[in-house]
């Protein structure tokens, strides 16, 4: 079974169960090396149905304030790609089963070399890519790196994106599309955007790949109201700041918190024999 | 010196590449605004009403035509080369980084963006994105590392004399690549209604291209001047690179033509301390790369970590280089050198006290290389140097520079 098949078996059982799947992201080597793999494992306990992360990366230009601090607390102590890797690799010695999709920024990939990077990332269990500053245009030579290694290449979609481009993206994007919910980089947010709802249904009309909204999520309240419109729901800045004053029983308590809002989301089944398939 | 000709003509491709690099390497976010941008400059490039305007204020804002001056004292010191200095210096705000923000800030108006967001190091492209802001009442926010604020003081001050905000970023060697990072977060975050006015030949396609274009006048008048003064084309160019927006604003011109042309990375402390921003002659730290949304030379470590840098000159301490300097390197059409922290100071002082001229620490790199290889010339053989800024920001560094080493 590929990265992209255990990525749509997610969807289809969430989707069968009437709910969105919860995407937690976490900074690998935050809030320290060591309790990288012990945090991730509880999240998934608390009900994580799959996780984003996230490589850390000297210049972060798609976050917010939160993820930089991770990501600068990762590197101080000393985080490389290939102890990312390795992370990865751990996890799955563990037992841990769920998808793991990797974020990285595109030079980190490039350094490593992109055909090696999707090599060792599907030798170490993971099951994507999501790669922030490298839209489709740019991204023919990872994706074939990515299909050679049954990886999903995730590409995001903004509420800029024009329809030309929503197309582009729906076409290209494998595993589900990532909708970034707000024009802005990562971040906790008090509100949702009142758009977000048009945008979602912009891209519905044109692609049955799930999608999963990310960018602001913070709360329980806002990720039921996400977890009514999308397939998938990533809450990152948020947990992060929950790990920073909580540790691991509190980002446990969150990640719990968050699944049971989508548990009563109160929507039916979507139609499970839909294609959730990348391309 | 020695030359390979290239043509200029077919440069970038539709998709921002020179060659191997280039293109555009942001997030999706950022994708439309960099279309629409590209549509609205195309159509900007080709409108006679566009270019009136901005080849009026050139000439009667900025300043130019910018002289094109023989440096005799210079000239005589070194023994060899004649040498003449572009004045870049003159133009108004004291660098030529005025000839872009102009182009720019006219294109963001008939885009109908009425923000304007900068980054910037020495504080030369803040300075004169605050003042085409206030000319066309535009808002303005700039973005400068607080290292940056500290060593540029005079410049923050202008800048907000000229009404724009200035926000310190204080992440990362908190420098011009952290600037850069956080101008790219508030476009992002405002793409809507903001124009990043970016300062040099980097990021993203068009920017690139668009920027070579806009600084492209350096080129033009200095060829027109130097064939008047001389009679015939320079044996050599000399330019610092930073970025390398001074750089391709001069080479442009001067592609077709026997001429040679030498880019001036900054050596900081020497290679062998990776104390620099030498992209191009470090080869342990300098690789292709992709940094601020295009593929190019960027200091790194072998994780793909971006390397923090130095020089005494803010403006050319920056990580990576623009996209086009790599593709004329590759080619070998430019040849790309280093001058250390030291040599730059030197050149500094020389131009100062042998020709009456204050310049830029930066313009200083490019005036000790031509020291440098004025001297191994003929004295029928003529070297042209662009003096792409002014100096008088620069006096609390020099001054501490030369306390500290005394």
């Amino acid at each position: 079974m590929t990265g992209v098949d255990r990525i749509a078996g997610v969807f289809a059982t969430t989707r069968g169960q009437g709910r969105a799947a919860l995407m937690p992201y976490l900074t690998l080597g935050y809030p320290s090396p060591e309790m990288t793999v012990p945090l991730i494992r509880a999240v998934i306990g608390a009900g994580a149905d799959m996780l984003e992360l996230g490589i850390p990366f000297s210049d972060p230009l798609a976050d917010g304030p939160t993820i930089q601090r991770a990501t600068h607390r990762a590197l101080q102590q000393g985080m490389t790609v290939a102890r990312c890797l390795e992370m990865v690799a751990a996890l799955r010695q563990e037992g841990v089963s769920v998808p793991l999709v990797l974020m990285s920024y595109y030079n980190p990939i490039l350094a490593y070399g992109e055909a090696a990077f999707c090599r060792a990332a599907q030798e170490v269990g993971a099951d994507g890519l999501i790669v922030p500053d490298l839209p489709p245009e740019e991204g023919a030579a990872l994706e074939s790196g990515c299909r050679s290694h049954g990886l999903a290449l995730v590409y995001l979609l903004a509420p800029t994106s024009t329809p030309k481009r929503i197309r582009l993206v729906a076409e290209r994007s494998a595993g589900f599309i990532y909708l970034v919910s707000v024009t802005g980089t990562t971040g906790a947010r008090e509100h949702l955007p009142p758009d977000l709802e048009a945008f979602i249904q912009r891209v519905r009309a044109v692609t049955e790949k799930p999608l999963a909204v990310g960018f602001g999520i913070a709360s329980r309240e806002q990720a039921r109201a996400v977890g009514a419109l999308a397939d998938g729901v990533i809450v990152g800045s948020a947990l992060i700041q929950v790990v920073e004053q909580g540790g691991i029983a509190g980002a446990s308590a969150f990640v719990a918190d968050l699944r049971s809002a989508l548990n009563c989301t109160g929507r039916g089944p979507r139609n499970p024999g839909m294609n959730t398939e990348g391309s | 010196m020695n030359f390979r000709s290239l043509s200029r003509q077919t440069l970038p491709d539709e998709r921002g590449y020179f060659g191997p690099y280039g293109g555009a390497f942001v997030p999706e976010t950022l994708m439309p605004a960099l279309e629409e941008l590209e549509a609205a400059y195309q159509a900007a490039r080709a409108d006679p009403e566009f270019q009136a305007e901005f080849q009026a204020l050139l000439r009667t804002y900025v300043g130019r035509p910018t002289p094109l001056y023989f440096a005799r004292r210079l000239t005589e010191y070194c023994g060899g080369a004649r040498i003449y200095l572009k004045r870049e210096d003159l133009a108004h705000t004291g660098a030529h980084k005025i000839n872009n923000t102009l182009g720019q800030a006219l294109l963001a108006r008939r885009m109908g963006k009425r923000r304007l967001v900068a980054e910037t190091g020495a504080g030369q492209h803040g300075v004169a994105t605050a003042t085409v802001a206030a000319l066309l009442g535009m808002e303005c926010v700039v973005y400068m590392g607080t290292e940056d604020m500290r060593r540029q003081a005079p410049n923050v001050e202008r800048m907000r004399l000229l009404g724009a905000e200035v926000r310190g970023v204080d992440a990362g060697s908190c420098t011009l690549k952290d600037a850069i990072n956080e101008a790219i977060r508030d476009w992002v975050t405002h793409v809507r209604t903001t124009h990043y006015l970016l300062g040099s030949v980097l990021g993203p396609h068009p920017y690139p291209m668009m920027i070579r274009d806009f600084q492209s006048i350096i080129g033009e008048e200095a060829r027109a001047q130097i064939l008047e003064a001389e009679g015939r084309l320079p044996d050599g160019l000399i330019a610092c690179v930073g970025g390398g927006s001074n750089a391709m604003g001069l080479f442009y011109a001067f592609l077709d033509d026997p001429v040679a042309m030498v880019g001036v990375e900054a050596g900081g402390l020497g290679l062998e301390s990776g104390m620099h921003a030498a992209r191009f002659n470090d080869p342990r730290r300098g690789r292709v790369g992709v940094l601020h949304g295009t593929r190019t030379y960027v200091l790194q470590d072998e994780d793909g970590q971006i390397l923090t840098t130095h020089s005494i000159s803010a403006g050319l301490d920056y990580p990576a280089v623009g996209p086009e300097h790599s593709y004329l390197r590759q080619m070998g059409r430019v040849t790309y050198t280093v001058a250390r922290d030291e040599e730059a100071l030197a050149a500094f002082d020389l131009l100062c006290r042998l020709e009456g001229i204050i310049p830029a620490l930066e313009s200083a790199h490019a005036i000790a290389e031509a020291v440098r290889r004025a001297r191994e010339m003929n004295q029928d053989q003529i070297l042209l140097v662009n003096l792409s800024g002014r100096g008088d920001k620069d006096l609390e560094t020099v001054l501490r520079a030369k306390g500290g080493g005394r």
